[in-house]
């Protein structure tokens, strides 16, 4: 008979030890952990050495979708509201930005704030009445808002209208833009990711998971839920707000479809749910974009195909792969 | 005189264009987002066909419309399958094939797709000409419209009550535990369901296309009106869907007279806000408020 065999998948003790709660016992299982973290951080901070101005301002526009991936996941992931209108996130920062600058002259490091929270608090109040739906009735009202600010903005004919505003301030140097948008990406990672492990985090989950269990608690899932749209927005809006400053610009098109799909697109190769996989996912897919830009509208239909493919075939994505990778041994045994 | 005609028109325009998703949707609980792009993808058909290849009319838009049929059998039987139930997966992955569709017509120069789809893309109208209706003037392409609009419905209500796929496609709608207890195949009736939604989402591209140009944009706004219909109407709900595209059809076509074209959209926003907040499982929509969507 020919001997069978099975792939035998164990996790490492530290990992059984250590869910949740770190006990470490020695500076190795201390360099395990972080090993991983450090990876990520020194990798994103000393990327920029490498390349050369141009590859630059590609990590900076990477950096801004990357924010959006992770404002996706964290309102996907962790609270179940499936956002398809990024976009409009970066749409009122950018504007909200843009707006400040020109009529009122402030200079970038206070539009940028500003326009943070007062853009992550409009997108909120525009997002309030449909935070009663859920699923994809959520999904399909957060992806008309961005197509309907266009619509408004051409019909009133405010804001610059179809051509936009020009001549916004930019930064004074690219390395100032390019680790503004890495630190603010490693903030808001781990804020967010320590986030969803305080209370609130499981509330959220709970959210998700079953809400009106959580409102037989005695606990509003209305107010829960808008308190993580506007920090989903304030990610967002942070990066909208850049984006008008980083190429002193802003129109319409901050409102396009690329904003709301590329994100999408990153969070799925990555790996929903894992928070860094999305932000992975982003800075591989937006270079591979930039790479592609020579074919036109091919690169949508190309990173479609991507999406679509690891939707189907590998659903778990990048992120959540190498994480089981990096915690089991794996071995071959027989039976 | 004239709001009440071409209201009308309009709002047999949305019913058309929403029939196909509500028909899906309601069915498979699949939110086809690829709707807007096969209908773009039928009329760019039709037009390659008649243009390109000399077809008769009628032999093209037969053509295109099976097309569209088998595509959707092929977006279910390929992707959707293996995605069922997860609602956030099915949204993003059908939307990725319209994307697909919508950008790659776009795209200039790839598998013998000339030039962009521009505004030189126009399907001619079945029949030329006008006539005086009621002391208004009204081209005879949008009589066509009203006229098949409401034969499909008829058509549909009655494929749906008397027809044995019909009721196994309702059955399935209303509780898919008993009907596959019952012996009903779920997965080829979400198949047949879509093949039909595809073929609906041409037909209306066939007969609405001749009243402007056939660009990718239009994709988009078709899947933003059908949208809009079925969440107004209550999604999955037929009457709803109906109910609500003279809703919007008149609210828009009395904002344009009032306003100005431009603030069709705006109203548009306006009316699925105010809806939403109301009554938020839309006008005639079945769902329990609590259970499904709070």
């Amino acid at each position: 008979m020919k001997a069978t065999r099975r792939k035998k998948r164990l996790d490492r003790s530290i990992k059984v030890r250590c869910e949740g709660l770190y006990a470490l016992s020695s500076w190795s299982e201390m360099a395990y952990l972080l090993a991983p973290r450090l990876l990520l951080i020194l990798g994103l901070l000393l990327i920029p050495f490498f390349v050369d101005l141009y590859w630059q301002r590609v990590l900076c526009s990477a950096g801004i979708y990357a924010l959006l991936a992770l404002s996706f996941d964290f309102l996907a992931g962790y609270v179940g509201l499936v956002c398809l209108g990024g976009a409009l996130f970066i749409g009122t920062g950018g504007y909200f930005a843009g707006l400040l600058n020109h009529y009122s002259h402030l200079p970038l490091f206070v539009t940028i704030p500003i326009a943070t929270v007062a853009g992550a608090a409009f997108s909120t109040l525009v997002l309030i009445p449909c935070l009663r739906l859920r699923g994809i009735y959520f999904a399909i009202i957060s992806f008309m808002l961005p197509l309907f600010a266009v619509y408004i903005i051409i019909a009133l004919n405010v804001f610059g209208g179809t051509e936009g505003i020009s001549a916004l301030d930019t930064f004074p140097s690219i390395h100032l833009e390019l680790y503004l948008i890495l630190a603010a990406v490693l903030l808001a990672l781990f804020a967010i990711r320590r986030l969803v492990n305080e209370d609130m985090g499981i509330i959220l989950r709970g959210v998700k998971d079953n809400d009106q269990a959580v409102r037989a608690s005695g606990i509003s899932i209305t107010a829960y839920k808008i308190r993580a749209v506007f920090i989903a927005a304030l990610v967002g809006c942070f990066g909208g707000a850049y984006l008008s400053h980083l190429y002193g610009w802003l129109g319409i098109s901050l409102f396009a479809m690329d904003f709301s799909i590329l994100p999408i697109a990153a969070t799925v190769m990555g790996g929903m749910g894992s928070l860094v996989g999305p932000v992975l996912g982003a800075f591989i897919l937006t270079p591979m974009s930039e790479a592609l830009r020579g074919f036109g509208q091919l690169r949508v239909v190309l990173y479609c195909f991507i999406l679509i493919a690891f939707m189907v075939y590998k659903p778990e994505g990048i992120m959540n792969y190498l994480e089981r990778k990096y915690h089991q041994f794996e071995k071959w045994e027989e039976v | 005189m004239e709001i009440l005609v071409y209201g009308t028109v309009n709002s047999i325009i949305f019913a058309l264009i929403a029939l196909g998703f509500t028909l899906v949707y309601g069915v498979s609980r699949v939110p086809n987002f690829a709707h807007g792009s096969i209908y773009v993808l039928v009329g760019f058909l039709t037009w390659t066909f008649v243009n390109n290849l000399n077809m008769p009319y009628a032999l093209a838009v037969l053509i295109a419309l099976g097309v569209a049929s088998f595509l959707g059998f092929l977006i279910y039987r390929i992707i959707l399958i293996r995605l069922r139930g997860m609602a956030t997966s099915e949204i993003i992955s059908s939307f990725a094939v319209s994307l697909i569709i919508l950008e790659g017509l776009r795209m200039q120069g790839i598998a013998g797709f000339k030039g962009f789809i521009g505004p030189f893309y126009v399907l001619k109208p079945f029949v030329d000409g006008k006539i005086n209706l009621f002391g208004v003037f009204i081209d005879y392409q949008r009589l066509i419209i009203i006229g098949v609009g409401v034969g499909l419905v008829v058509l549909l209500s009655w494929f749906t009550h008397h027809t044995k796929t019909g009721l196994s496609l309702r059955a399935i709608a209303q509780d898919e535990q008993a009907a596959m207890m019952l012996g009903v195949n779920s997965d080829r009736m979400a198949m047949i369901a879509m093949s039909i939604g595809s073929a609906l989402a041409g037909l209306a591209a066939v007969l609405i296309l001749p009243l402007g140009s056939i660009t990718a944009e239009v994709g988009y706004r078709v899947l933003i009106y059908a949208l809009a219909v079925c969440i107004i109407g209550g999604l999955g709900s037929w009457g709803g869907a109906i109910l609500a595209s003279f809703v919007i059809g008149f609210a828009m076509k009395i904002s344009t007279a009032l306003f100005g074209a431009l603030w069709e959209s705006v109203v548009l926003v306006g009316t699925i806000i105010l809806i939403l907040l109301f009554k938020p499982s839309g006008l005639l929509g079945k769902q329990k408020e609590l259970e499904e969507r709070v």
